[in-house]
């Protein structure tokens, strides 16, 4: 146990954990030349090509030093805001962490909020300054910000590149130094925190578990405490590159266990593993559920995949218990499922996922907060779709969401920023400066506000240097009006969304334009509105096509012709028809495609 | 109906909305007739022997060519293939290169027996839009030349739409065409495609953009003047007296076969196509190694179901159910009868008996309509 090391790494997005993480399997071996890749621990085609990390990767590697062998487990962690709980469960399998921060950009907003993680759950803070290879790095000026925030010594602080792989051996070193070995008692019964799980098509759900108690052996009959189930462990192993069975796993230890689970209600993140017979006394402290707050209706293309839709979004549910669903149905759409996503790139990725992995076209309808309706009773009603709305003589005030921001900033963008927190209906709370060149700026905001488009701007105001992190502060009653899209005369109810009553003729104006541009002329006139309640308050027209037909249809034109107006019927067949009108997949998130 | 198709890809300056593959530039003139010879060589058996009843010298800017280069096409192609002593020849001309001297020549020396003129428009205004090489002038020079030297057989072509052709100069282009006594008309609504100078400069605001409204009105004039003058519109884009369709184009659209020859050109031989490289260098190659570089597609029963209905259905002969039926077979004929009845009652389709053709109305939906009568499966 005194060999054993585990540890995260932690930062804000892009400042090069999994890069780093590279570097760190290289050196021990873990991974082959012949396997390396960049990044090789974001394993999902969509973190490839993103190039960034979705979810919190873990991996065992060997590593020696002064003739002893240690076992160090590594957990990749990602950046991006809407992921931080993936940060929070991983660090709580782990004792230490790489706290990174890159050379060029200094400390950011994630890197602050993920210390305060870590520094909640007791990890030792390694801090490890990287991106050293570039010209642009500026490590006296970053040390500074270090030292202050983290107190340490500024000789404590690694310089490293995951690019050249400098400064690799002296992390390793000080992983072993500076990392407690985990604690806790071999002979003590099994007690076990599942910090994640994945779900594998021929194998089931996968749950990885970090031992805290006791030991485990291959074909024990253990119980997850919190659900109560029983099963027998088919398969434990460790995890390498790819996962190793083993028949022990013992105090300390991060592994895996198969053990022929079907559905993924039964494994909870944060649940405790123990022994049917002789069972620990006591439950880990889990984490709490994370909470959706973005929502958005989710619905096949073809209304008559709705049950392969099911059986798709509860599959990715087992990868990703933060995704939420419920059925939920639509005039103009039919059934589908009301999803909550922790934020809009979240959103994104489950989309995405759900066409690549599952072949699943859908549309996604216009995402929303969740809000609080208090009716005349007093009573509260949680609402995540507007047209969910109780009757208006029903309702006496709605509540939405705030969040508390931090944005840090290099203090030439501070006027412009604040104007647009302040436009966003944001509220300063606090301003300090970090450095004489650096502030950072706390503001109360809706979290309505900030879901659509606060971050692209907050990032082309200050020219990429802001950076931002939030959490959910509470609810505020707010005057909140329903504004309705019409096509041809006839309501969509998904396109109905809640917005503050000085945006709404704003909003409702932009939309119709947006949506003038995105669905397809069709063979009669096409009037879109917006409208509250009763009262329009913006029109355009699409008018009809009044000629479709090529000039030329020659030798060399018949094939890219025919190919051309099979194209087109594909793309048919992905629109809805909404009363007698087409509307294209995209049009359905309008309201993310404002700015385009 | 066996026809070779020959693409000379050089024009002395590029339209700026030509989507053709031509080069501004006579650098490979020469390499490029010898490597033209010597495809016909490489692929003397693609028509197995048929008999060849249309050529046409298509591009690019055919009339580029010498007497003595188009008499060697020629003579190559009838010693390879039966070239058919009725066989139609069409060359494809821009006006400035018709000098009377050269029709002659065309005429008394080659076996050219057709010509089709690039006019566009008589205005000056329009072909500078089009950045066309000639100009109005040389238009009618070149159509009194022709005619003068006794090419009877004789094809225009004129574009309508464009930005800067009022509907009074539109009519008077139909009535220039009508007053020489063409027999064959090619008129095309001006198109705006992909990766064109037009595109990118329509874009950059440099060029106005057509007006859906002017085209359609022009179209209108253009069926009604069409039909006042005894002209047929067998072909969406092609009008002619009775007797002077085009051969060689009604081929395309009845599913004829055809041998493209030169970079770029298409073949069909009813279940394959294939395409040479649009590459003047590649293509050249094929001098030396002896090959070829094309791609080819073969086309399964739905894509020729297709290909059938979308071509069909713009012609005078129209969408034949009862061709469907021998050739595809009961499922199709059902679908097709199934999905046309209501552009039938829309009044966008006529029938009489098995035939189905398009009305005015319908004209300016052929792709629309064509696309949903397709059947989409492998
Ligand atoms: N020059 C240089 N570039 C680096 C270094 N480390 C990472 N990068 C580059 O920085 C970018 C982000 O690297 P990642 O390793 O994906 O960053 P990350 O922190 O894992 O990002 P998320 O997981 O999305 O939060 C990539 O383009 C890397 O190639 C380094 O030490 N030097
Ligand atoms: S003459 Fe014809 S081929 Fe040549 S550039 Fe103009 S349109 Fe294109
Ligand atoms: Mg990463």
């Amino acid at each position: 146990m005194e060999n054993i090391r585990n540890f995260c790494i932690i930062a804000h997005i892009d400042h090069g954990k999994s890069t780093l993480a590279d570097r760190l399997l290289e050196f021990t071996g873990t991974v082959s030349k012949r396997d390396a890749q960049a990044q090789v621990l974001d394993d999902m085609d969509l973190e490839r090509e993103r190039g960034i990390t979705i979810k919190s990767h873990a991996i065992q590697m060997d590593y020696e030093q002064d003739n002893k062998k240690y076992v160090l487990n590594l957990i990749d962690t990602p950046g991006h805001v809407d992921f931080s709980y993936e940060v929070s469960r991983s660090i709580a399998a782990c004792e230490g962490a790489l706290l990174v921060v890159d050379a060029t950009q200094g400390i950011q907003a994630q890197t602050i909020s993920n210390l305060y993680l870590a520094i909640e759950h007791d990890l030792e803070i390694i801090p490890v300054l990287n991106k050293m290879d570039l010209d642009n790095a500026m490590p006296d000026e970053v040390k500074d910000q270090i030292v202050d925030m983290l107190g340490c010594d500024e000789e404590d602080i690694l310089e490293a590149s995951g690019k050249t792989g400098y400064g690799v051996d002296k992390i390793l070193e000080t992983i072993v130094s500076q990392v407690p070995s985990p604690k806790g008692d071999p002979e003590a019964p099994l007690q076990a925190l599942i910090f994640d799980s994945v779900f594998n098509p021929f194998r089931g759900i996968i749950a990885y578990f970090r031992i805290f108690n006791g030991e485990i052996k291959k074909g024990d009959l253990v119980k997850f405490v919190n659900t109560g189930k029983e099963y027998n462990a088919d398969e434990i192993g460790v995890l390498r590159l790819k996962q190793e069975p083993r028949k022990v796993l013992r105090t300390g230890d991060v592994g895996y266990i198969i053990s022929g689970i079907k559905t993924s209600k039964e494994v909870k993140v944060g649940d405790t593993i123990t022994h049917v017979e002789n069972p620990c006394t006591t439950i880990i402290g889990g984490f709490e559920d994370v909470k959706p707050m973005v929502f958005a209706g989710i619905y096949p293309t073809d209304a008559d995949d709705y049950e392969e839709l099911r059986t798709a979004i509860e599959k990715l549910q087992l990868n990703d218990a933060s995704l939420t669903f419920e059925p939920e149905s639509s005039l103009a759409l039919g059934f589908g499922f009301r999803c909550g996503f922790l934020g809009l790139l979240h959103m994104e990725i489950i989309q995405e996922r759900l066409d690549r992995e599952f072949d699943m076209s859908v549309i996604t309808t216009m995402p929303n907060v969740s809000y609080r309706v208090v009716t005349n009773k007093k009573e509260t009603v949680e609402v995540h779709n507007p047209s969910g709305l109780p009757e208006q003589t029903y309702i006496d005030h709605i509540e939405e969401p705030f969040i508390r921001a931090q944005i840090i900033t290099r203090t030439e963008y501070i006027g412009p920023l604040i104007k647009l927190c302040l436009d966003k209906r944001g509220e300063l709370k606090n301003q300090v400066y970090l450095t004489t060149s650096r502030v950072e700026l706390t503001v109360d905001m809706p979290l309505g506000e900030i879901v659509f488009d606060f971050y692209d701007k907050l990032k082309s105001i200050s020219k990429g240097y802001a950076s931002f992190d939030y959490h959910i502060s509470g609810y505020r009653p707010a005057k909140l009006v329903k504004l309705d899209i019409l096509l041809n005369g006839e309501p969509v109810d998904a396109l109905s969304t809640l917005t503050h009553q000085d945006n709404a003729y704003g909003l409702g104006r932009r939309i119709c334009v947006k949506l003038k541009d995105l669905i397809p002329r069709q063979q009669f006139d096409i009037a879109v509105q917006a409208a509250i309640g009763a009262k329009i308050i913006a029109r355009e027209t699409i008018k009809a096509v009044r000629k479709d037909v090529t000039a030329k249809c020659y030798g060399g034109d018949i094939t890219r012709k025919r190919k051309l107006l099979e194209k087109q019927k594909k793309g048919k067949k992905r629109m809805r028809q909404v009363g007698n009108v087409e509307v294209p997949q995209q049009a359905f998130l309008v309201v993310l495609r404002l700015n385009d | 109906m066996p026809g070779i198709y020959l693409h000379i890809p050089f024009c002395k300056q590029k339209c700026h909305y030509c989507n053709f593959y031509s080069l501004a530039s006579l650098k490979y003139r020469d390499v490029f007739v010898n490597a033209l010879l010597k495809e016909m060589h490489l692929r003397n058996d693609y028509l197995q022997g048929k008999h060849i009843e249309t050529v046409y010298f298509g591009g690019g800017t055919p009339s580029l060519l010498s007497i003595d280069e188009i008499n060697r096409i020629v003579i190559e192609i009838s010693t390879l293939f039966h070239l058919d002593s009725q066989a139609e020849i069409t060359l494809e001309a821009n006006p400035d290169n018709l000098s009377p001297e050269y029709l002659q020549a065309l005429k008394s020396r080659t076996a050219i027996n057709r010509l089709s003129i690039g006019v566009q428009s008589f205005f000056d205004d329009d072909l500078r839009y089009l950045h066309r090489v000639h100009d109005g002038n040389h238009a009618r020079k070149a159509i009194e030349a022709a005619k003068q030297t006794g090419f009877d057989n004789m094809t225009i072509d004129l574009i309508y739409g464009i930005p800067t052709l009022t509907t009074e100069k539109w009519g008077k282009n139909l009535s220039l065409f009508f007053e020489y006594d063409i027999p064959h008309l090619s008129s095309y609504a001006l198109t705006v495609e992909p990766k064109t100078a037009l595109q990118v400069l329509i874009d950059k605001q440099k060029l106005k953009p057509a007006k859906e409204d002017e085209t359609l009105s022009h179209f209108e004039i253009l069926l009604d003047q069409a039909r006042q003058h005894g002209f047929e519109q067998y072909e969406i884009s092609n009008y002619a007296l009775p007797g002077f369709y085009a051969r060689h184009n009604s081929a395309y659209w009845l599913g004829g076969h055809y041998l493209g020859l030169g970079p770029s050109a298409h073949s069909f031989n009813g279940h394959s196509r294939q395409w040479n490289v649009k590459n003047m260098k590649q293509y050249i190659e094929s001098e030396t190694v002896d090959r070829i570089v094309l791609e080819k597609e073969v086309l399964t029963k739905s894509q020729q179901y297709n290909e059938y209905v979308m071509t069909s259905l713009r012609t005078i002969w129209g969408c034949n159910a009862e061709h469907i039926q021998n050739v595809f077979g009961e499922e199709y004929v059902i679908s097709f009868r199934q999905k046309i009845h209501k552009y039938v009652e829309g009044q966008k389709i006529v029938q009489k008996g098995n035939r189905f053709t398009l009305t005015d109305a319908g004209k300016l939906f052929a792709d629309g309509i064509a696309g949903d009568l397709f059947v989409d499966k492998g």
